[in-house]
């Protein structure tokens, strides 16, 4: 089977330092990776095309700097890649990247399948792919904590608040996922030094031909700054029964813990 | 016309954004300043029920501020399908002219959104976890960057979506609005792109953190699995529920999935947090924030955690606990 698994290119997250005076995000100079769960995506795919065959193709929206991103998804296993470049797609709103998306999908061909993870680590918005699958007009099972095709179906297990959902689709389907579905693997040194011959289209929007007011933002950032706390911060040390009675007196007057 | 319409697939949550949709009203409409045209009622307050019950189900909505109730108990419903839902909402707020649709931002929320949006045309925030009048703009806020700031931001399409969090608004006062009317809209609904087979509910567990008044979360600092029964003991002498970091649940799953808290987990809102051996990253503690009293025991005084805490012990997880149990088992 042919899968498409979206990848979003996103800072390390891990690295993100605030100013303190202005409470700004410092961005400038940080590694670039995938979002979380897009990996457990593309672990879902790989392994199913590692069991029945096909082939797996990453496709991913980003600067300049994805072509080493990319590196990472084919040495996990997908076996090429679509790199969509283009300074017009910058800080693109979910339904400018579902456009692109959607015109990228269409221009590849044939697929079964497109995944990608439920949401992204950093703006968790999961509106992505709802738009996407409105766009390609194909069903769209999101949640997906369980997977597999037979004879032309995918059938999932979709995690919800409260209950689980065991659901059917037919082919072509969009899939999100959640972190349930798999541990992503380490790739071994062999895959990474494999992952540099593996097949890499680029596409700008001289390829897409996406019409700007399809990109133009629909939300505007008036700021985005890291909150300020305001705890008391008090510290206790020492002898941990003496601690214990300062605090459990301090959260009877904070009126949290009741005689 | 305009107006906002309101659904969640919980009722709890409708409440609440009924709730604030009576503020952000107030704020767009002034009747004694805009003219209303003659017959019009200037920007409805309404909300959406569908499926078995939806006309019973609108009484308490009408008490918590709608003005018009849109139901269908159509069989298309019986099934939660996010495909034929959003259809649903998107027809009525076609047909009767609403340019705000705000959603509850649960799993099955979250998936309308995008979905709604897409077909309104109409920009979307989803998550949002507070909002702003300001003049007759509505600032919405929401968690960027994986939780390390919060953003502020303004939809400028003439339809907007918004998915607001669970919890984000308090409940009004019950007060029935003026007008108590519930329409049974003309809906031409396609069937779901899939089917649904089986539903199980997720079992052993029906913990609900969001509500916990007392929550005790744990992280990579306990040393085995069988330690848990430490924090059980602080949970049950505190009265409180048990929530964790995400490499607890997700990665040497000592915990269930459903006691994740954090960015990709439950959100709470408590009154008092425990936060036991818990480095403090941030995509943990954006689950936490909201508590009104935060105290955390950590080994490492550096912990990042002390720095969100209002009381912390720099200790032995192992030696503290048991003396805090005895502590409070005096009281």
């Amino acid at each position: 089977m042919d899968f498409i698994v979206c990848l979003k290119q996103i800072v390390d997250l891990q690295q993100v330092r605030i100013k303190k005076d202005t409470r700004e995000a410092v961005l400038e100079g940080l590694p670039f990776v995938f979002s979380d769960l897009d990996m457990n995506a593309l672990e879902a795919a790989v392994g199913i095309r590692e069991k029945d065959g096909g082939k797996v193709v990453a496709l991913c929206i980003g600067n300049a700097k994805l072509k080493d991103t990319i590196k990472d998804a084919l040495a996990r296993g997908a076996d090429e890649a679509v790199l969509i470049i283009d300074p017009a797609f910058d800080n693109l709103d979910p339904r400018g990247k579902a456009e692109v998306l959607a015109t990228s999908i269409r221009k590849m061909g044939h697929y079964d399948a497109i995944f990608m993870g439920e949401g992204s680590s950093d703006s968790y918005s999961g509106q992505t792919c709802g738009r996407l699958a409105a766009l390609l007009d194909i069903p769209e099972i999101s949640y997906v904590s369980k997977l597999e095709f037979t004879n032309g179906t995918a059938k999932a297990t979709r995690s919800m608040d409260d209950c689980y959902e065991v659901v059917e689709s037919s082919l072509p389907t969009m899939l999100t996922f959640t972190s349930e579905i798999n541990s992503p693997r380490i790739p071994s040194l062999m895959q990474i030094v494999k992952a540099g011959k593996k097949p890499i289209q680029l596409w700008n929007n001289v390829d897409l031909n996406v019409p700007a007011d399809k990109l133009a933002k629909e939300v505007e950032l008036v700021s985005n700054l890291a909150p300020v706390e305001q705890r008391k911060m008090l510290i206790f040390e020492g002898e941990a029964k003496d601690v214990a009675v300062s605090v459990v007196d301090s959260l009877i007057k904070e009126g949290v813990l009741g005689r | 016309m305009s107006g906002i319409l309101m659904f969640s697939d919980k009722d709890q949550v409708a409440y609440e954004l009924l709730s604030k949709g009576r503020e952000i009203k107030a704020a767009l409409w002034n009747p004694r300043k805009q003219h209303t045209p003659k017959g019009s009622r200037g920007l409805p307050l309404a909300a959406v029920i569908l499926g078995k019950g939806a006309r019973e189900r609108a009484t308490e909505y009408f008490t918590y501020g709608a003005e018009d109730v849109y139901i269908s108990e159509a069989d298309a419903f019986n099934v939660f399908y996010a495909d034929v839902y959003a259809d649903a909402i998107c027809q009525i707020a076609e047909t009767y002219g609403f340019h705000i649709v705000v959603i509850g931002s649960t799993r099955r929320g979250k998936d309308l959104a995008g979905r709604v949006a897409q077909k309104m045309e109409a920009g979307c925030a989803t998550d949002i976890i507070g909002i702003d009048l300001k003049d007759k703009d509505v600032m919405l806020h929401r968690y960027m960057l994986g939780g390390n700031t919060v953003t502020t931001e303004l939809i400028k399409t003439p339809n907007k979506v918004f998915a607001c969090m669970p919890k984000t608004f308090a409940l009004g006062e019950k007060q029935p609005a003026d007008v108590n009317k519930i329409i049974e809209p003309d809906l031409k609904l396609k069937d779901s792109k899939y089917t649904l087979v089986e539903r199980k509910e997720k079992v052993g567990e029906s913990v609900n953190l969001e509500d916990a008044q007392t929550l005790v979360c744990v992280g990579r600092g306990l040393d085995k699995k069988e330690d848990i029964s430490i924090i059980e003991d602080l949970a049950k002498a505190l009265k409180g529920e048990i929530g964790c970091t995400r490499p607890l649940s997700h990665e040497i799953r000592w915990l269930p999935e459903d006691r994740e808290v954090g960015l990709s987990g439950k959100k709470c809102k408590p009154n008092l947090c425990f936060s036991v051996g818990i480095s403090g990253q941030i995509q943990h503690t954006v689950g936490i924030r909201d508590s009104r009293i935060i105290v955390a025991i950590n080994k490492d005084k550096n912990a990042p955690i002390f720095k969100i805490a209002d009381y912390g012990i720099v200790g032995n997880l192992y030696e503290v606990i048991p003396k805090i149990i005895e502590e409070i088992g005096k009281l």
